[in-house]
C-alpha cells in the first residue's frame, strides 16, 4: 500500500511519498480512537447521565431527577466551601513546588563538582508514589508522633496539631504534595535552562550583569514557556493525583477543611454509595478543570515567548 | 518423541481426575470478605474446617480489601450478575443492603433451607442490630465488637485511684474527678482519649442513656425519620468533653483510632475508649505499662443504664443463585454459629461469640478468668434487654452521616462552634442526605 510517488532517491528525500489509500489513516488512529472512546468518552458520559439520576447501588431503582443533584450540591455551603478548599490547596500547592523547583534548579545549574550524581538525587523524589509521600510526612508531623512536630512544639513553641487545627492540616498536606512535585518542575526547568543559549547569558556576563541580573533578565523570560506548561500541569495534579496524599494524611479533615473536591467525590460516592451525587460532583470538576485550563491558555499563554 | 510423552502422562492424568469429579462435583460458595491479616488467616481456618466436614460444599473465601472496597466489590458484581453467595457488609451499609432488593433474608434462608435455629439462644444486642422492623433477622451477624474504656492501671496508682469495676460503670462525673485528679496532679499531659468519636461519644452515648439518634424508632421503623443528636443531654455532654478539653482532661486524637491509641500507648492519656477489637492490639503495643479494661462511663441518674451497641459487619446472602447452593449457605452459615467455630473466632480475634452456648462454653472452662478483659464488653451488651432506641440505627447514608458528625465535632473541638450550634448543623446536614436517601428508594 505504501508508494513512493517520486521514483528517484532524490527527490524522496523531501518527504514526498504518502498514502495512496483513503481508509488507512482511520485503521491507523482506530485503536487510539477505540481506547479513548471506550475508557474516557464512555464513562464521562455515563457520569453526566449519573448525575441526573438518583439510583441505588445496586442498579434496581433508578428515577430522573433533573438538576436535583445539582441543586443538593450548590445549596450547601460545604461543598462551596470545598471548591475554596481546592483553589487555595492548587495554588499553594503550585506556588510551592514550582518556586522551589526553580530554585534548585538554578543552584543545580551552578553545582561545578559530580553534576550527575546531584541532578540525579533531586529527581528521586518524584519516583516516590502520593500516598507514600503522604504517610513520610505525616511521620514527620504528627502531632503525636511526628518527630518535627515534636521539634516545631518544643522549640518554635507553637501548638501545632493538624490533627484539631484546619490551617496546620492544610499546611501539611501542601507540604506533603509540593515535596515530590518539586522533582518534576526541577526536572523541566533544568532542561529548560540548558535550552538557553550560552552566548546570551555570557553576553551578558560580559556587559557586568552579575548572576542575579542574568538569571532575571535572560534566564526567566526564556523559561516562560516552561512556566507555563508546569502551572497547568501542577493545577491538574494538584486537582486530582493529590488524591493518595489526602487518604492517607487527613482524610478531608479536621472539620472538612482539607476535603478537596477530588476526595469529596470518592468519599460520595465509592465509600457512600451516593451516585448520583458523586456522578454531579465529578461533572462538576471536569468543567472546572476544563474552565481553568482554558483560561490559562487564552490569557497566559499570550505572555508566554516560545521560540529562541 | 517429548511430545507423544506428555500427550501419554496427560491421558493417564485425565483418567485419574475425571471420574472423582464426575462422582462428587461440591457446589461452590462464593464468600466476598474484609479480614486480612491473622483476621484472614482465622477465615481461612474456618472455611478449611467447613470444607473438611463435609463433601457436598465447597467454600470459597476471597478478601476483597477494606469494608467499603467489599461492599463495592459486591454492588459491581451483582450489576455485572457475577455476585458471590455470601458478602460480609459492615454495620452501616446494613440500610442500603436490607433496602437493595439484591439479598436473600437470613431468616428465610434458613427457613427455606430447612434449619431451625433457635435465635434466642443468640446475643440480643447483636441480632438486633441485623433484624427487620418485624423482628426477623436479615443478615448474619460475623464480627460483632462494642466499645469500651480502657485505663493506665499505673497512673490510677500513682494517682491513688481505685482499679475499676469490671460490671458496673462509674458516672461520667466520676469520670471528670479522675482525669482532673491525673492531669492535676501531672501524672499524665492528658486525662482521657477516644477513638471513633461518632460511634463512641454519641451513637453509643445515646443507647447506653436510651436517648433516640433518630426519629422513627432510630430509623428501623421508616425511611422519613430525622436525626435527634442535638438534644440537650447530648449537647450537655458534647459541652462537657469540650470543657474537659479545655483543661486537658480530654484530649482530641483524631477520628479513627490510631491517633488516640498512639496517645495511650506513649502515655499521654490515662483512659482511652475504643472497640473491644484492641485488646489484640494493646497486648501487642502496650507493654510499658499495666492496662485494664472497664465499661463505658454513664450519666449519675442513669440507674438502669441501656447495652451498648455494636459495630462491625454481617453476612449477606445475595439473590440470583440456585437453591442448592443456598442449602449451602444455610449449611455454612449454621457452621459458623457453631459452639467450636464460636470460640475460636472469639479466642483469636475478640469478638463476640454470638450464640449465649458459646459464651457460656468459654465461661466454664475458665477462659474469661484467664482473660478477664474479653468479658467487660460482653457484660455490657448483655445487662438490659435492648430497647427499641439501643437495639442500634438504621439510617441511610450513614457513612455521610458519621463524616458530618464528625466533622461537626471537630469543629467544637477547635473552637469554631459551640456545642449546640454543630449538633444542629450536624442535624441539619444529616437531614439532607436522609431525604436524599429517601427520595431515591421511593
Amino acid at each position: 500500500m505504501l508508494q513512493a510517488v517520486c521514483p528517484t532517491p532524490l527527490i524522496a528525500m523531501i518527504k514526498r511519498s504518502f498514502f495512496k489509500s483513503k481508509y488507512l489513516p482511520y485503521l491507523l488512529i482506530f485503536p487510539q480512537m477505540a481506547v479513548t472512546l471506550t475508557f474516557f468518552y464512555w464513562p464521562a458520559i455515563q457520569g453526566i447521565i449519573q448525575s441526573f439520576l438518583l439510583s441505588d447501588p445496586f442498579g434496581q431503582r433508578s428515577t430522573f431527577v433533573w438538576f436535583y443533584n445539582y441543586i443538593q450540591l450548590f445549596t450547601d455551603p460545604l461543598y462551596l466551601g470545598s471548591i475554596f478548599t481546592t483553589f487555595v490547596f492548587s495554588i499553594a500547592v503550585a506556588a510551592v513546588s514550582i518556586s522551589w523547583g526553580l530554585l534548585i534548579a538554578v543552584m543545580a545549574n551552578r553545582v561545578l563538582k559530580v553534576k550527575a550524581l546531584t541532578r540525579t538525587l533531586l529527581i528521586w523524589p518524584y519516583a516516590v508514589a502520593p500516598a507514600i509521600s503522604g504517610i513520610m510526612w505525616l511521620f514527620l508531623l504528627h502531632p503525636s508522633y511526628g518527630i518535627v512536630a515534636l521539634g516545631i512544639k518544643r522549640w518554635l513553641g507553637v501548638d501545632w496539631n493538624p490533627v484539631l487545627y484546619g490551617h496546620d492540616a492544610m499546611a501539611m498536606i501542601v507540604v506533603a504534595s509540593a515535596w515530590k512535585q518539586i522533582s518534576y518542575n526541577f526536572v523541566f526547568f533544568m532542561a529548560g535552562m540548558q535550552a538557553i543559549p550560552k552566548s546570551l547569558i555570557e553576553a551578558a556576563a560580559i556587559d557586568g550583569a552579575g548572576p542575579f541580573k542574568r538569571f532575571w533578565f535572560i534566564s526567566f523570560p526564556l523559561l516562560s514557556p516552561t512556566f507555563f506548561f508546569l502551572t497547568v500541569m501542577n493545577i491538574i495534579y494538584s486537582f486530582f493525583e493529590t488524591f493518595g496524599i489526602i487518604h492517607t494524611v487527613t482524610q478531608g479533615g479536621p472539620g472538612g477543611s482539607t476535603n478537596i473536591l477530588v476526595y469529596k467525590v470518592y468519599q460520595d460516592g465509592f465509600v457512600g454509595l451516593n451516585l448520583g451525587s458523586s456522578a454531579a460532583q465529578s461533572v462538576v470538576l471536569m468543567s472546572l478543570i476544563i474552565v481553568i485550563t482554558f483560561l490559562q491558555f487564552r490569557f497566559v499563554e499570550k505572555k508566554v515567548q516560545y521560540g529562541g | 518423541m517429548k511430545l507423544t510423552k506428555l500427550f501419554g502422562l496427560f491421558i493417564i492424568a485425565s483418567c485419574l481426575v475425571l471420574p472423582a469429579s464426575v462422582f462428587a462435583e461440591p457446589v461452590t460458595i462464593n464468600w466476598w470478605h474484609s479480614m486480612r491479616g491473622p483476621r484472614g488467616d482465622v477465615v481461612e481456618k474456618m472455611i478449611g474446617d467447613f470444607n473438611a466436614s463435609q463433601s457436598e460444599y465447597k467454600v470459597v473465601g476471597t478478601n476483597k480489601g477494606d469494608y467499603d472496597e467489599t461492599m463495592n466489590a459486591g454492588v459491581a458484581a451483582f450489576r455485572a450478575k457475577k455476585q458471590p453467595h455470601l458478602l460480609q457488609v459492615f454495620e452501616v451499609g446494613t440500610q442500603t443492603m436490607m433496602l437493595s432488593g439484591a439479598i436473600y433474608p437470613v431468616f428465610e434462608l434458613m427457613k427455606d433451607a430447612g434449619i431451625q435455629v433457635d435465635w434466642s439462644r443468640y446475643l440480643q444486642a447483636v441480632l438486633a442490630y441485623y433484624m427487620n422492623a418485624d423482628g426477623n433477622l436479615v443478615s448474619m451477624p460475623f464480627n460483632s465488637s462494642t466499645p469500651v474504656m480502657y485505663y493506665n492501671v499505673d497512673m490510677f496508682k500513682k494517682a491513688g485511684i481505685a482499679p475499676l469495676s469490671k460490671t458496673q460503670p462509674i458516672t461520667w462525673d466520676e469520670l471528670g474527678e479522675i482525669t482532673k485528679k491525673i492531669v492535676d496532679a501531672k501524672i499524665a499531659p492528658a486525662g482521657m482519649v477516644t477513638a471513633w468519636q461518632s460511634w463512641i461519644q454519641v451513637e453509643n452515648y445515646s443507647a447506653i442513656q436510651n436517648l433516640a439518634f433518630a426519629s422513627k424508632a432510630n430509623g428501623y421503623e421508616g425511611l422519613d425519620c430525622k436525626l435527634e443528636i442535638n438534644n440537650p443531654q447530648v449537647v450537655k455532654h458534647i459541652t462537657r468533653l469540650k470543657s474537659w478539653a479545655d483543661d486537658n482532661r480530654f484530649m482530641y486524637g483524631g477520628q479513627k483510632y490510631q491517633g488516640p491509641s498512639a496517645e495511650f500507648v506513649a502515655q499521654n492519656a490515662a483512659i482511652y475508649m475504643d472497640s473491644i477489637s484492641a485488646i489484640a492490639k494493646l497486648i501487642k503495643t502496650a507493654k510499658d505499662f499495666k492496662w485494664d479494661v472497664a465499661l463505658l462511663p454513664v450519666e449519675a441518674d442513669n440507674l438502669k443504664p441501656q447495652n451498648s451497641i455494636i459495630g462491625g459487619a454481617s453476612l449477606w446472602a445475595l439473590n440470583g443463585h440456585s437453591k442448592k447452593e443456598y442449602k449451602g449457605v444455610a449449611a455454612f452459615l449454621k457452621f459458623l454459629a457453631s459452639n467450636d467455630m464460636q470460640e475460636y473466632w472469639h479466642r483469636q480475634t475478640g469478638y463476640f461469640p454470638i450464640t449465649i452456648d458459646a459464651y457460656e462454653a468459654l465461661k466454664s472452662k475458665g477462659y474469661y478468668e484467664e482473660n478477664p478483659f474479653q468479658e467487660v464488653g460482653i457484660n455490657q451488651l448483655n445487662r438490659a434487654i435492648p430497647s427499641k432506641i439501643s437495639r442500634g440505627l438504621r439510617l441511610g447514608y450513614f457513612v455521610q452521616i458519621r463524616n458530618i458528625i464528625n466533622e461537626e465535632l471537630e469543629q467544637v473541638w477547635n473552637g469554631k462552634k459551640s456545642p449546640q450550634e454543630a449538633m444542629d448543623t450536624a442535624v441539619s446536614r444529616s437531614n439532607d442526605q436522609l431525604r436524599t436517601f429517601e427520595k431515591t428508594y421511593k
